[in-house]
């Protein structure tokens, strides 16, 4: 092979190794789920209304049955499929959480009380059995269909168990984002955001399902069942 | 040591210096520098401080350690640039090796001494430090070879993917994310995790203890300081092992059963749905709802994977 042939072939590959390394770490390592926006248009002192879900299966992602959340865009007013919400500093925020999964214990009952919110209470409605009611600060997960996953952001103190749906086999969700006229509950709470930066949020329900005790898969993957609040000025 | 020996050939009509005691002299007033700097500069400042008994005996352990390991440093430092100076090519010199030192009795037994007594005498001081008060502060597994005097303070620390939380049965068993500790009162951690491996790091206190699933790990100190310290998790745990960490208090005894009083009274709602203060937990097992669930042929969260015992099979 002459030198100006080998010096061909090492250039080729060495792009194509260079271009393999690029694609992995653009794609994959640094792949992130889209900033949903609730800055935009924000009047300062004003509260910020945001609505949730968490769904038993997605249909927008390659694990279609990967439990996940989602957010209503205050924008387009679609379900996005992203976990980190960029929210305004000192503000009030009114979360509306929808629930279509059924319930499961929580691995720790700790995290069964309501904390970090305001009045450290929430408020289900729905097919909750068992919680109905108001200004709730404790479910027990062990004794009643109470939870099915947590919003939990614990360098805030946020803890907040979001009632399980009821299994009845009847009008359950089967396509995610869930329709809002299949079985659910309906959680209601508001906390205030600190100072700026990035705080992270997760479930502690282990429902990564059949990984490492449940922790893996949609527990672990930024976009399903864990995120982060960016919290700007 | 060889200094001595590796010098060039004498020249003529001029007498060899003794090049051992050059070096011993330059070394000696380094090495004792050194020594007086680290011992009484540096080391009040080491890692991981005095906060705890466990603490200063790692920052003695660590000023020792460097104390002995300054001198030898310096030895080679000193050898190495007086050797650079002395013995350097030199215009219009002979290039040429000096003598060899092979079979200089004299070197061999200097060496074999100073480096056996040196591994010894860590050796020796590494254990007595292991198993004397105030102990490592590492965890001890279930049954501890060393155990503070008196009735030490319980405080279950529990690892979950990815928060610490703390258990006080000395105080209706309340749990809390909040680990608080008085000082001057010996304090036993019962270390345990509810799902993978973490460890459980009060870096000021000196405490590091690895958090395993089903398994009660012991570790003890004596907070001597009150303040801050820092709780990390020091096993990777998985996605937001980074994020795990929290700031522990130390507070005075008085501080601490008012605060522990009030705890308990605050989180009496929750206590009352806690599983029973035990010293390791199976929450695959206790989990009643799983199994309720199971025989109903319900399904639960995320498909109901929650208790392998019930959901053994992989989707």
């Amino acid at each position: 092979m002459s030198v100006l042939a080998r010096a061909v072939t090492l250039t080729v590959a060495f792009l194509a190794v260079v271009g393999l390394a690029l694609f992995v770490v653009i794609h994959i390592l640094l792949a992130e789920p889209p900033t949903v926006d609730f800055t935009a248009g924000h009047a300062a002192g004003r509260p910020v209304s945001m609505t949730i879900m968490a769904d038993p299966v997605n249909d927008v992602s390659d694990h279609p049955d990967w439990v996940s959340y989602f957010v209503e865009s205050p924008q387009t007013g679609m379900w996005v499929h992203s976990t980190i919400w960029q929210l305004p500093a000192h503000t009030r925020i009114n979360v509306t959480a929808y629930q279509f999964d059924t319930c499961d214990p929580l691995r720790n009952q700790f995290n069964g009380r309501v904390t970090g919110t305001v009045g450290n209470v929430m408020s289900v409605s729905g097919e909750a059995a068992g919680v109905n009611g108001k200004g709730i600060s404790v479910v027990n997960s062990d004794t009643t269909c109470g939870v099915a996953h947590t919003f939990s952001v614990p360098e805030l103190g946020i803890n907040v168990p979001l009632a399980g749906e009821t299994y009845t086999g009847k009008n359950e969700c089967t396509q995610g984002p869930c329709a809002i006229s299949t079985a659910h509950t309906t959680t209601t709470f508001s906390f205030i955001t600190p100072g700026p930066g990035d705080y992270r949020w997760q479930c502690f329900i282990p429902c990564g399902l059949a990984s490492v005790d449940g922790n893996g898969h949609a527990m672990s993957t930024i976009g399903f069942m864990t995120g982060y609040l960016d919290v700007v000025s | 040591m060889a200094a001595a020996q590796p010098a060039a050939a004498p020249a003529a009509g001029r007498a060899e210096p003794n090049h051992g005691l050059r070096i011993l002299l330059i070394w000696l007033p380094l090495a004792l520098a050194a020594d007086l700097v680290i011992w009484f500069v540096w080391g009040p400042h080491l890692p991981p401080g005095d906060m705890s008994d466990t603490a200063a005996s790692q920052q003695f352990d660590i000023r020792v350690m460097s104390v002995m390991a300054a001198p030898v440093v310096l030895a080679v430092l000193v050898y190495c640039g007086y050797a650079m100076i002395t013995w350097r090519p030199r215009a219009g010199g002979e290039d040429e090796d000096g003598p060899p030192i092979e079979g200089n009795s004299k070197v061999q037994a200097s060496w074999i001494t100073v480096t056996t007594v040196l591994v010894l005498g860590l050796f020796v001081f590494g254990f007595v430090e292991l198993a004397s008060p105030p102990g490592a502060g590492s965890g001890q597994g279930i049954s501890p070879l060393w155990k503070p005097g008196g009735t030490p303070l319980q405080v279950q620390v529990i690892g979950q993917q990815w928060l610490f939380t703390y258990r006080y049965p000395q105080y209706g068993g309340f749990e809390t994310t909040d680990l608080v500790l008085p000082a001057g009162q010996p304090v036993q951690f019962n270390v345990t995790s509810l799902d993978v491996i973490h460890s459980f790091w009060a870096y000021q206190l000196g405490v590091k203890a690895d958090a395993n699933p089903q398994v009660n790990n012991i570790a003890y100190t004596t907070p001597e300081h009150t303040g801050q310290f820092t709780v990390r998790c020091a096993e990777l745990c998985g996605l937001w092992h980074g994020a795990m960490y929290d700031y522990g208090r130390v507070l005075s005894v008085a501080a601490f059963r008012s605060w522990a009083r009030t705890t308990e009274t605050r989180m009496a709602k929750i206590t009352r749905t806690l599983p029973s203060y035990a010293l390791v937990y199976y929450p695959n097992e206790i989990a009643g709802l799983a199994k309720f669930y199971y025989e109903a042929g319900l399904p639960g969260a995320g498909g109901g994977f929650y208790g392998n015992q019930y959901y053994p099979d992989e989707p």
